[in-house]
């Protein structure tokens, strides 16, 4: 006798439940994005340093603004590169 | 009271005092401006992640300062892109939450992530301090290991730090048998252990025997 465990099914029932994506400022009170700290915003850069985009990193439309104004900020002085290759 | 914070970067080819002076001259600037500085940081020499002015490193300086009227900050900026040794500057305004943040960061309140990772190590070091195989030194057998770490000495850097009167005194506190081992050497041999430095401190216990130093001539 097959127990539930054998059982597959070729739709799995369980799709869709993955972890909900959520804003990481608005959910752990994070209020203040510093330019100067390079390793908090690399974070949200891919390897070649570009920003990523909102669907990816699940930020709150706010908090996306913000963290791209941080970002363009260390560019200008230089604590992020504009343009890489190996970032990551 | 407006709060701004000005990040500027100083050409790293200049002198140390250059470097200091030009730092000062801003702060000097803001304070003549009626400007109550509420911090300085000096990050030091840092890489750039790109070339700037053909140099690929900076000094970097921030100055955190309070103003009635943000009318300072055309003096500053008209003054800091004159400046020949500065290469990049930055003026940000703060709101309360970047102020608070500024302020925790100097008292050591953010950096969660770090102070937790911290007390676990404290913990887990704690647990595990024991395997400090404390028998490895030549004169500690498994008893007096265990007295040691009675007396608070758990890892090679304990011991090494540890006065060899201390030890004694451990050891008489031990019990009768063992005030007649000979502490001597162990900080030595520990310090070695604790630098990891296992081929020395082989040699030095071949030249040993039981903890003891025996002069050359009697070995064979």
């Amino acid at each position: 006798m097959a127990s539930r465990d054998d059982i597959k099914f070729l739709n799995n029932p369980n799709i869709g439940s993955s972890h909900r994506k959520y804003c990481r400022f608005k959910k752990f009170g994070i209020r203040h994005v510093d330019f100067k700290d390079p390793d908090f915003l690399l974070q949200f850069l891919n390897p070649q340093g570009k920003i990523l985009p909102r669907r990816i990193t699940g930020n709150s439309l706010k908090w996306q603004k913000e963290v791209a104004v941080a970002i363009k900020r260390a560019r200008h002085l230089a604590i992020l590169p504009y343009v890489t290759d190996l970032l990551k | 009271m407006r709060q701004y914070e000005v990040t500027f970067i100083v050409d790293p080819v200049l002198s140390g005092d250059e470097i200091k002076s030009t730092a000062k001259t801003y702060e000097d600037l803001l304070k003549n401006e009626d400007c109550s500085i509420v911090a300085t940081d000096a990050h030091g020499l840092k890489p750039l992640t790109y070339t700037i002015n053909k140099r690929n490193s900076g000094i970097y300086f921030t100055h955190e300062f309070q103003t009635p009227t943000g009318a300072v900050i055309p003096k500053l900026e008209l003054a800091l892109r004159r400046d020949e040794r500065i290469m990049r500057f930055l003026t940000v305004k703060l709101d309360k939450y970047g102020i608070k943040f500024n302020d925790d960061k100097r008292n050591g309140r953010i950096g969660g992530k770090n102070s937790k990772s911290d007390s676990k190590e404290k913990t887990e070091k704690a647990a595990p301090a024991k395997s400090d195989d404390l028998t490895k030194i030549e004169g500690v057998g498994p008893k007096i290991a265990d007295l040691l770490v009675k007396g608070g000495i758990t890892s090679y850097t304990n011991l090494a730090k540890a006065s060899v009167d201390f030890l004694k005194d451990i050891l008489t506190k031990g019990g009768g048998s063992f005030a007649s081992h000979d502490p001597t050497t162990w900080p030595k041999q520990s310090d070695l252990a604790a630098a990891g430095k296992w081929d020395e401190l082989k040699t030095l216990q071949d030249d040993l025997d039981g903890g003891k130093v025996v002069s050359a001539s009697e070995e064979e």
